[in-house]
């Protein structure tokens, strides 16, 4: 988690950056880091922000680019489903695509009613990772507020964020299954780059997740 | 900026709404919504396809397209990174070695 807190520190330092130089001005920017919480969708709707596009547009934009959260959620729903509805909204604004990864590597299988102990260490890995998140992103971001001007962005800074995806995407291959789904992964978002909101990572997801399917069912017949 | 005042916060506001809605879509309901088990058990390379999904179009791609030169920084400090992982089997590792080479190839390379 220190590790990814510096890739996420690293990314919400220049989202933050580009709050105030699309020209959101100081009290927005501040606004949108806190509320949002969301560093793909908050770079992808301030150009649309800046042109004063109508909100239904930019809420669909926003939506779009979400919307391997919304996947992720079916994944999540197993391990939430004892919680109140409250609980579980609070537990989903948290919940970034690092939390998700490093929670399901931990904790592939979700605790039943019987193992209470598996429970609260399920629970105690998940708030300690989205707090350190937390943190890590909202410091940078105002850091990156307060120093919008004063950063060379010639660094090339703003890479290390994608940096600490590939430390963990490297550390999630590991056999013949998960290579293939990165590498189809990899060519189908490469491939639908063109189109609009990022679906190209819509259309990846569900590449990989069809492979998926089709490589465990030819496997469970081998083994069958 | 053209979104601006009680407008630009009220769309601020709803794309925090956004960021719940979506984040939490499967589990928000208490009834489930029925998906093929097939899917389900699918679903455990989604994780891995989303980082993979944002990141192959950052290393290899520049303003939509293909690199122009193999002397890019992006790409270099991504091959280290890897090597890196390969090597030592650390993601803090993997970060620091990566983001070092692509501080140096950017000041060396771009000036």
């Amino acid at each position: 988690m220190t590790a990814m807190s510096l890739g996420i520190g690293a990314w919400g330092l220049v989202t933050a950056m580009a709050m105030v130089k699309s020209g959101l001005g100081v009290p927005l920017s501040l606004l949108m880091t806190f509320t949002v919480y969301a560093g793909s969708a908050q770079l992808a709707a301030l150009p649309l922000l800046a042109a004063g596009a109508p909100l239904w547009l930019l809420w669909a934009t926003a939506f779009c680019v979400n919307l391997r959260f919304v996947i992720f959620s079916a994944q999540w729903r197993p391990y939430l489903m004892h919680l109140g509805r409250w609980p579980r909204l609070l537990h989903g604004y948290m919940t970034t695509d690092m939390n998700f990864v490093l929670f399901m590597k931990r904790h592939p299988r979700p605790a039943l009613a019987s193992e209470p102990a598996l429970r609260e260490a399920q629970s105690a890995y998940f708030w300690g990772g989205v707090l350190s998140n937390w943190v890590a992103w909202q410091s940078a971001s105002c850091l990156g507020i307060a120093l919008a001007d004063r950063i060379p962005t010639t660094w090339g800074i703003g890479f290390a964020g994608t940096l600490a995806l590939v430390g963990l995407i490297c550390s999630l291959v590991h056999d013949k299954a998960t290579v293939m789904a990165a590498a189809v992964s990899a060519t189908a978002a490469v491939v639908a780059v063109a189109l609009p909101l990022k679906l190209n990572l819509v259309v990846a997801i569900a590449a990989a997740v069809a492979m998926g399917v089709v490589w465990d069912h030819r496997v469970n017949k081998e083994t069958a | 900026m053209n979104t601006t005042g009680w407008t630009a916060v009220l769309a601020l506001l709803g794309l925090a709404v956004i960021t719940v809605v979506t984040r939490s879509f499967f589990f928000m309901f208490d009834r489930e919504v029925p998906l093929p088990p097939a899917l389900k058990a699918g679903l455990r390379y989604a994780p891995l396809a989303a980082l993979m999904a944002i990141v192959a179009p950052e290393v290899v791609l520049r303003d939509g397209q293909w690199l122009s030169t193999w002397q890019d920084p992006r790409l270099w400090a991504t091959v280290v990174a890897v090597g890196w992982f390969a090597w030592r089997r650390s993601i803090l590792g993997t970060i620091v070695s990566g983001s070092l080479t692509l501080v140096a190839l950017n000041l060396w390379w771009m000036g």
